[in-house]
């Protein structure tokens, strides 16, 4: 069978789902960021829910979101995203809110946003990229830096006596009652996307359900920060990433 | 009954990470040596005849630039 046999509409099983704009995403090669948006744009996409989705997009690398995913957008100033939500869901409580954050943003300046965003149980969902480092402004020391993890700010790797330790905010939050499911993904293969999906469509149907606020952690990687490329910072993350912040259901109520 | 399959790849988009290629579980696409006018070189199916359809690299495409096609023969 010829291949021009083949490649026929009638026989299209995946493509690009027409949530997500023709625009050439500025990230990286390999950045997981692309991959998280296109899950987003794809649970939007099979929810029926284009009209009725409001992102908040943060400071970071991904604050470009807002040219990516053709849904209606917010811009909040830096950590500040689950306060712009907070206002926004209870304003337009029929809307499916959600905030995109990275892990400069929520779990260093908007830690306390954050944290009182879903002990307050707010009916958003939010999506929290790790990827250990501050990767927009050139791959310095992030809060959730491994120990040992060589950045810009730690050339001689994470010191626990100068730096502290990872913040394990994930596991914090799913302490607090106002949470109602909490979890940690991945995107590096298409089994780990999947399951990443499934945990954005949980989510997005929590917050229509008045049961408090859901949060998913995505492990991901920054090739360029890492100084690795794409393919060895997907096993690197495997490696070193997976121990420290291990998958799965933290909270799940 | 077999099933083929066949992907075509937004060339001017794709953007080279391979992070696909491991993902394949038929050996089927590869970098090509040409690259797109912003330089990268594109992915493209380097053993046609492989390609079983299973949408692995257009899941894990970052840029969403793979659309996969399927048919049973």
């Amino acid at each position: 069978m010829e291949i021009n046999d083949i490649i026929k509409p009638e026989n299209k099983v995946y493509g690009k789902t027409p949530v997500l704009k023709d625009a050439v995403m500025h990230y990286c090669p390999g950045c997981s960021h692309g991959t998280v948006h296109k899950i987003i744009a794809e649970v939007i996409e099979e929810m029926g829910i284009q009209d009725k989705t409001i992102g908040i997009s943060p400071v970071g690398c991904s604050v470009f979101a807002y040219n990516y995913l053709d849904i209606d957008w917010q811009q909040a100033a830096h950590g500040r995203a689950p306060a712009l939500a907070t206002a926004t869901k209870r304003l337009m409580p029929d809307k499916y809110v959600f905030t995109y954050q990275g892990d400069g943003d929520l779990a260093s300046i908007g830690t306390a946003e954050i944290l009182h965003a879903c002990n307050r149980g707010e009916n958003i969902v939010v999506i929290f990229i790790n990827n250990a480092i501050y990767g927009m402004t050139g791959g310095q020391m992030a809060p959730t830096t491994l120990i040992g993890q060589v950045t810009a700010t730690t050339p001689y790797g994470r010191d626990v006596k100068l730096n502290g330790y990872p913040l394990k905010i994930t596991e914090l939050l799913a302490q607090l009652d106002g949470t109602c499911y909490v979890t940690r993904q991945s995107v590096q293969t298409p089994g780990a996307v999947r399951k990443a999906k499934r945990a954005i469509r949980k989510a997005f149907e929590n917050s229509m359900m008045d049961k408090g606020t859901s949060f998913i952690e995505v492990v991901s990687t920054c090739n360029s920060g890492w100084k690795v490329s794409p393919v060895e910072a997907n096993k690197w993350m495997e490696e070193n990433m997976f121990p420290e912040y291990p998958l799965g259901d933290l909270k799940d109520r | 009954m077999a099933i083929k399959g066949a992907i075509t790849v937004d060339t001017e988009k794709c953007k080279g990470c391979g992070v696909c290629i491991p993902n394949c579980p038929t050996g089927t696409i590869a970098l090509a040596k040409e690259v797109n006018s912003k330089g990268y070189n594109y992915l493209y199916m380097a053993n046609p005849d492989n390609c079983i359809g299973c949408a692995n690299c257009a899941t894990v495409c970052p840029d969403a630039v793979i659309t996969v096609y399927r048919v049973k023969i």
